[in-house]
């Protein structure tokens, strides 16, 4: 059971005595302008990366949801209803900076900051026996604020960078047109099943938009191919046929082709140990050949025979 | 957006596509991407169709869920006669490609979450889920 | 009951499936094929499936069927304009369509039917080098 005016320490917050409550409502109703002018003169403005201007107004949108919320409820609970406002500006406040590359600390210390300057309005106007209540409660409000900060902060770089690596998985997987009808993968680094769902999609995708009947899948820059990799490569070369492409893989090298043997792995595919050869076998396929052509005359005459192929 | 659910009954082919169609426009208020979709209404189908063959009929809780991640959860419902052994039934043999059997492996792969229970003689449950990425 | 409608182009016959199949339906389709195949002594089937947002292990067993009995009727059948999000749910479900010859589109896979594409023949040439 309680002990009158002391919290626990909840997570999100607790249900106020009714003399806390009203000590609190007063701190903010009657001070905020005293409250925030000591805030920012206690902020150290270098070492958090804020202007003057920014700080008052960032600091009295804070305050005004704060003064909000405490008199709105009866629970000093972030997670409540009354705290909605707290919690925007807060995120608002967090997203930005973490979005602009300002440090976590940076970021958390400007809402710490206000622990300061509120408990220095508590030792003004509160009476000595209501004090260490209210400053109890005061810190553990502040300290949710700032922890709710940071959490904020962590999942906005979070996002940022799933963001950037979904970036870097579709820029890594291009898909090149060789020829009419004719396109090549090259496979740069590891093929795992998330970049496999990534290269089906761009292949499918290309082969639709250029008609290709022929994906030449080129793994030169895969360093090493086990099981699940092959697994993905057929995956791949079937999704491909099923739109009726066929595939042929090149860049397999001597130790690749000897991993895939001992792993019994059926590749039920042709493959060529170059591209060139691959795009050769491909040009054939769809009924071309290549000839050299004699150069317009200056009286330079062919040194070597005409190279056909098919 | 509100969280919804609903339930709808399995006890002929024409309900197995209103389970697909329902599914569909869940997961496109989600926002899952097409493939996503696909693979989720796609599970959706083989299991509603389990549901019907295998269970004796039974019905599907279809979920929208906003919460720290969106996402869809269906969950398939039967008092047929259950499976006697779920994890035979969940290896369907990828290589072979014939899709026989339960097609329960299949469903696995489409999804990102996937629970099973079974009793014999009493049923079968079967709970999938995708969320947005 | 409604059926799907089945298309005679030259040799071969052509069907479009549009609407959501159920189990009526696709036995429904494949006895009509079935029929037809014999009576046109077609050479080749063209499944059209471009409409079709969703392809279960229902309809590629169905699909897998008709070029069973086709084949052996004596006919191809080429299934084409599968959506790229079908291929690569199929090919996660494991289900490869053997049997089944694929094209991008239904003139492609007209080629197709008799071998008369040069990617088609090339799949039946051993390699040369």
């Amino acid at each position: 059971m309680l002990c009158a005016g002391v919290m626990p320490l909840v997570v999100g917050g607790g249900i106020l005595a009714v003399s806390d409550k009203k000590n609190l409502v007063s701190l903010f109703a009657e001070g905020e302008s005293d409250i925030l002018a000591n805030w920012v003169s206690t902020l150290n403005l270098g070492e958090i990366r804020m202007t003057r201007q920014e700080a008052e107004s960032q600091g009295r949108a804070v305050l005004d949801a704060l003064a909000k919320a405490v008199a709105h409820g009866n629970s000093s609970d972030m997670r409540g209803g009354e705290f909605a406002d707290v919690r925007d500006v807060l995120q608002a406040f967090s997203r930005s900076r973490a979005l602009q590359g300002f440090s976590p600390t940076e970021t958390a210390t400007f809402i710490l900051s206000l622990k300061r300057s509120l408990f220095e309005q508590v030792r003004k106007t509160t009476r000595p026996e209501d004090a260490f209540d209210l400053l109890s409660i005061v810190s553990e409000l502040i300290d949710r604020l700032g922890m709710f900060t940071i959490e904020t902060y962590q999942k906005t770089r979070e996002e940022l960078i799933a963001r950037q690596g979904k970036e870097i998985e579709e820029l890594s997987t291009p898909v090149v047109k060789l020829w009419e009808g004719i396109v090549a993968l090259p496979l740069i680094g590891t093929l795992d099943s998330g970049r496999t769902q990534v290269v089906m999609q761009n292949l499918l995708e290309t082969i639709v938009q250029t008609g290709a009947e022929i994906a030449i899948l080129d793994i030169t820059g895969v360093p090493m191919v086990d099981t699940l990799t092959a697994q993905h490569l057929l995956k791949t070369v079937s999704a491909a046929r099923l739109m009726g492409a066929d595939c042929i893989i090149s860049g397999i090298r001597p130790q690749i082709a000897q991993t895939i043997v001992q792993l019994g792995v059926d590749l039920n595919v042709v493959s060529k140990a170059t591209l060139a050869d691959a795009l050769a076998l491909a040009l054939r396929r769809t009924g071309r050949v290549v000839t050299k052509v004699k150069a317009p005359s200056s009286g330079a005459s062919q040194e070597q025979p005409a190279e056909t192929r098919g | 957006m509100p969280t919804t659910t609903d339930t709808l009954p399995i006890t002929s082919s024409d309900d197995v596509v209103r389970v697909r169609q329902k599914v569909r426009v869940r997961a496109t208020e989600v926002g899952l991407s097409l493939v996503d979709q696909t693979k989720l209404i796609t599970a959706a189908s083989e299991l509603a169709r389990n549901t019907l063959d295998y269970g004796k009929g039974g019905h599907a809780d279809i979920e929208t869920i906003i919460a720290e991640r969106r996402g869809v959860r269906v969950v398939f419902r039967d008092r047929g006669p259950g499976i006697p052994d779920i994890q035979e039934a969940l290896t369907d043999g990828f290589t072979s490609g014939n899709g026989l059997g339960h097609g329960l492996g299949g469903a696995r792969r489409l999804v990102d979450d996937f629970d099973i229970e079974s009793t014999v003689g009493a049923g079968t449950t079967v709970a999938i889920a995708r969320w947005k990425r | 009951m409604d059926s799907i409608p089945i298309l005679k182009i030259g040799s071969a016959l052509l069907v479009t499936i549009q609407v959501d199949m159920h189990d009526q339906l696709a036995t429904r389709l494949q006895d009509d094929l079935t029929e037809k195949i014999v009576q046109h002594r077609a050479r080749g089937v063209l499944i059209d499936i471009s409409a079709l947002e969703i392809v279960d292990s229902f309809i590629g067993r169905m699909l897998a069927n008709i070029a069973n009995v086709s084949r052996l009727l004596d006919a191809d059948t080429v299934v084409v304009g599968m959506r790229p999000e079908v291929a690569i749910t199929l090919v996660e479900l494991g289900l490869g369509l053997p049997g089944v010859k694929t094209a991008l589109n239904a003139e492609r896979g007209l080629a197709l039917i008799g071998g008369v594409s040069a990617a088609g023949e090339a799949a039946d040439d051993a390699d040369d080098d």
